[in-house]
């Protein structure tokens, strides 16, 4: 028995029918065809599917669809605006954050969350808050710095160095 | 700094440009397989095995059938009818697709439902019902050659007994002689355990079989389009499928690592249903499938022997391997090489004696092995040549940075012949140790480990310096399935000046867009902006043999230069032609050809180009157009010189990395910014299995951590803050002086971290410690030597 949720998505309101059982991330993957949101695991762990509900981060592959009938939710595709990219985006590319990009969209939503509760976090704020997110490819060095570029940016601090440091 | 030959502008070797793919990344509009959707697609799950070993006695998919939205289950049995339920592997071994009478490992395919929605082929996937009849598994590979043991491979006639097959490299009689007359040996047994590449994406495909066209599109997370291509031809080409009628395209893949080298029975069996039916199958693993069924890497058993003299001068190495490969040999290996590259493992000393031997033996694991972030084997053989190194200086008393100055291998000594058959292209071991020891300050942490161990502080310093060998490889020794490991480029520029290069290798995060783009401004002068790299498309691409064992700098990047050189003399004729004077009167600046004393006449690559499709020279052939196949002349040889500092809570035996230094030389750098990148992922794939990854199996051959739950990958607070830097030692037989990098750091680091570790207990009676060290394994050998009471 299919239910019919309203899902408002990057500030569009979408209607959709849905089984109990469908899991968020199928359902902004496969009917709304958003597909910057990944799935990486079936426990919670990696958090390649990773998107804000009601601003707040969440691993969309441990959500049924139908809990979050009425909510307000972000994806990847919804953080750049008409004014450019997000800080975010701009600090992923500029500090060379993502290699293959299959962890980058829920790791860039996770940090809008962490970077709006702790706007200027400390390294192992950032380390601890992004703990929850998987990346195989970068060593994670680099989406630390990517984070740090990003608070500066949103918090009008003096923009870190983007070129890369040698000892 | 990085000398730069060509401008910013125009970006060649030496900038570090910020990535071309990043776009389409940080805006959600990658395009990985799981994204394909076609009309009419299906959607297959399988159902696996929960027995290590077992006869299949009866497999009941009624009431699978009677879902609503089912639409078929195949198994074996359906498959053998066309010949599809064993297939080969690169090994010149055997592996099911669909088991048709017995299960030789936990979660191996027994059959596939094929349904019109993920869901309800899971639904499926859950009611198919299999009788098996369990039977006592092998997963000890030492149990595994007892002569009572099962024979396992019973579907091979003859076979015996479990043992696959020996291979050896060396002067077994001399290292003998050297070991028997040397003043010190050492010895040490090491197991690299069974670990798995756990890419973020994990494997999947779509098949589209077009009956009508008699064409199949295969959408597939390959790091080897072109290959792939040829094995589902001379796989299925008995049933129509002939090699112009495949089309493999490997979209954008989420991380490889190696593991997506491999033929899975996935990709085959959605191939078989879409051929059968006509639609197009969409195949994608959960991540526990992927933990569980898919290639592993390592799992090697080493007895490391070092002899050498009193003061510190190695005179022979012998290393003896047990290879578990599972119940049949999938190793994604060059063909003649069946223990991989593993004869790197006299590391970067000079000596003139080892000899090393392998035998490998079949288990109820599931096959393998692939890389792991790795050229073939080499991460084995380090860990065993850096491990007994410390071992060796810890024996006779001296300092382990000491030592290996003492033995490295010249700068002036290159080409060196090694003792195992290969010739090291270059290297200056001796530069990057220095660099790493004054970029840590080795003798202050020294002095402050000797007052920390006043003071009952735990604290260690561990250093590994390795030597790599990547690039596989030249014609005379490697292939796959007889064809040659060559790699390709093409190059087409268009009238306006912008180009389009396409390769036969395929990217999984390595940044081909930008670095090959680089190579192409490098050579032609084009601005990289102006340079479009494609890869993964067999329709489109020249063939290659694509991205695994750190190839594609020193393979396909050669083919770059290769063709844009090929470019470049055409241009210089059609320069000569439109400025009217002769060949060797003209010099090249990026950019541009001039004529000797008068710069200001000249023309750019530009004009040359446009030219060359509206005013090209009488009887020259009209476009701007390139292809290469490169066929190195010998593998690159990139080194790097680690150190380690950890400090360990002496109650809890908590484990924490202090700092990390990783010196890296990989000849000349196309961009510094990808190459660090390269160097801090690689750390961090080092780091997972010298401390925290290893999949673990029980008796009964089940695995205990096939989740992401408790298969632990790194996180950023497990993951230090990594300090790298590089020496600069060009490759002299690459024609750009590029090794390649991406496997360096995972094949380094994990002997830095242990020798680290061991070096912080050593005092208290520790000579060794198996990886991964957990805080427990690393209690439990503090207790048996009495440390806690």
């Amino acid at each position: 028995m299919k239910k019919s949720i309203t899902l408002t998505v990057n500030g569009t309101a979408h209607t959709i029918e849905v089984e109990p059982r469908t899991l968020l991330v199928h359902a902004i993957r496969e009917i709304l065809n958003l597909t910057g949101t990944h799935v990486g695991c079936d426990t919670s762990s990696c958090g390649a599917c990773t998107i804000l509900i009601e601003g707040k981060s969440a691993k969309s592959c441990t959500v049924l669809a139908v809990q979050a009938n009425g909510k307000s939710i972000t994806t990847v595709e919804g953080l750049a605006t008409a004014e450019g990219l997000h800080a975010l985006q701009e600090g992923f590319h500029l500090n060379h954050a993502l290699h293959c990009g299959f962890c980058t969209p829920g790791m860039m939503l996770r940090a809008v969350e962490l970077l709006e509760k702790n706007p200027n976090p400390s390294e192992e704020e950032i380390r601890w808050g992004i703990s929850g997110n998987l990346c195989r490819c970068t060593g994670y060095n680099n989406i630390v710095k990517a984070i740090q570029y990003a608070s500066a940016k949103m918090e009008g601090r003096e923009l870190p160095s983007t070129e890369p440091e040698f000892v | 700094m990085i000398e730069c030959k060509t401008s910013k502008e125009i970006g060649g070797m030496g900038h570090s440009k910020k990535r071309k793919e990043d776009a389409r990344f940080i805006q959600g509009k990658g395009h990985y397989v799981d994204d394909v959707k076609l009309p009419g697609m299906v959607y297959m799950d399988i159902v696996r095995s929960p027995y290590a070993y077992a006869k299949i006695k009866k497999i009941d998919a009624s009431k699978a059938l009677a879902i609503p939205g089912v639409l078929a289950v195949v198994t074996g049995k359906d498959l053998e009818q066309y010949n599809l339920h064993w297939m080969p592997t690169l090994m010149s071994d055997t592996q099911m697709v669909l088991s048709t009478d017995t299960v030789m490992y936990q979660a191996q395919e027994v059959a596939a439902v094929i349904a019109t929605d993920k869901y309800i082929a899971r639904d499926g996937r859950d009611a198919v019902i299999v009788e098996y009849e369990p039977m006592p598994p092998v997963m000890d590979p030492f149990k595994s050659l007892d002569p009572n043991a099962p024979v396992l491979r019973t579907d091979k006639e003859g076979k015996t007994n479990n043992h696959i097959w020996h291979w050896e490299v060396g002067d077994k009689e001399k290292t003998e002689d050297v070991f028997s007359q040397a003043d010190v040996v050492v010895k040490q047994q090491m197991h690299i355990p069974r670990i798995h590449v756990a890419s973020i994406e994990t494997c999947g495909c779509v098949a589209a079989y077009n009956k009508v066209e008699n064409h199949l599109t295969m959408y597939m997370t390959t790091q080897a389009p072109h290959a792939i291509r040829t094995v589902i031809a001379l796989v299925a080409g008995h049933v129509g499928l002939t090699e112009e009628k495949v089309r493999v395209i490997s979209p954008d893949i989420g991380g490889g690592f190696g593991g997506k080298v491999p033929v899975y029975p996935g990709y085959v069996i959605a191939i078989a249903v879409s051929f059968l039916t006509g639609l197009p199958v969409k195949w994608i693993e959960d991540r526990s499938e992927n933990l569980q069924a898919d290639s592993f890497a390592r799992d090697y058993h080493i007895t490391a022997e070092m002899a050498g003299t009193k003061d510190g001068q190695i005179l022979a190495t012998r290393f003896k391997v047990l290879a578990d490969h599972g119940y049949t040999d999938a190793s994604a290996n060059p063909s003649k090489f069946p223990t991989g590259l593993f004869s790197i493992g006299t590391g970067s000393y000079n000596y003139h004696n080892a000899y090393m031997e392998a035998d490998a033996v079949y288990t109820n694991k599931p096959p393998g092995g692939v890389a792991y972030r790795c050229s073939f084997r080499v991460t084995e053989a380090v860990h065993a040549i850096e491990r007994i190194t410390d071992i060796y200086a810890r024996e006779i008393g001296r300092d382990p940075a000491d030592l290996r100055m003492q033995n490295f291998i010249k700068k002036d000594e290159f080409p060196w012949a090694s003792p195992t058959g290969w010739s090291y292209d270059s290297g200056d071991y001796h530069a990057g140790l220095q660099k790493a020891m004054d970029a840590i300050g080795y003798h202050e942490l020294r002095k402050e480990q000797t007052e920390l161990r006043k003071q009952g502080k735990l604290m260690g310093i561990g250093i590994s310096t390795f030597t790599e060998v990547v690039g596989a490889g030249p014609s005379k020794d490697f292939d796959i399935l007889g064809i040659k490991m060559f790699d390709s480029a093409e190059i087409r520029v268009h009238p306006t000046g912008k180009a389009i290069a396409r390769f036969g290798t395929k990217s999984q995060g390595q940044g081909h867009e930008t670095t090959y783009a680089q190579i192409v401004a490098e050579e032609l002068g084009i601005p990289m902006e102006h340079i479009q790299v494609e890869e993964g498309d067999t329709d489109t691409a020249p063939y290659g043999l694509g991205t695994y064992a750190s190839r594609s700098t020193p393979t396909a990047g050669a083919a770059a230069v290769m063709a844009a050189r090929k470019l470049r003399d055409k241009a210089k004729k059609i320069a000569a032609y439109l400025l009217e004077v002769s060949e060797e009167d003209l010099e090249w600046e990026p950019g541009k050809f001039f004529v000797k004393g008068a710069p200001e006449k000249a023309k750019s690559i530009q004009e040359i180009v446009f030219a060359s499709y509206t005013n090209h020279p009488p009887g020259m052939e009209a476009g701007f157009e390139a292809t290469h196949y490169y066929d190195p002349p010998n593998l690159t040889f990139p080194s790097g010189a680690y150190i380690c500092v950890v400090d360990v809570d002496p109650e809890t035996c908590h484990i924490k990395i202090r700092r990390f230094v990783a010196i890296d030389d990989c000849g000349n750098i196309i961009n510094p910014m990808i190459v660090q990148g390269q160097v801090h992922g690689g750390l961090t794939q080092g780091l997972a299995p010298a401390m925290y990854e290893e999949l673990i199996y029980d008796e009964a051959g089940n695995i205990l951590n096939g989740t992401f739950m408790d298969y632990l990958v790194p996180t950023a607070v497990e993951s230090p803050s990594w300090e790298t830097g590089h020496t600069v030692t060009p490759s002299p037989h690459h024609p750009i002086g590029a090794k390649g990098v991406g496997e360096s750091p995972t094949v380094g680091a994990p002997p830095a971290i242990v020798n680290a570790i061991v070096d912080a207990v050593s005092h208290l009676g520790i000579k060794h410690l198996e990886i991964p060290v957990t805080p427990y394994k690393l209690f439990k050998e503090l207790k048996a030597v009495g440390y806690f009471k």
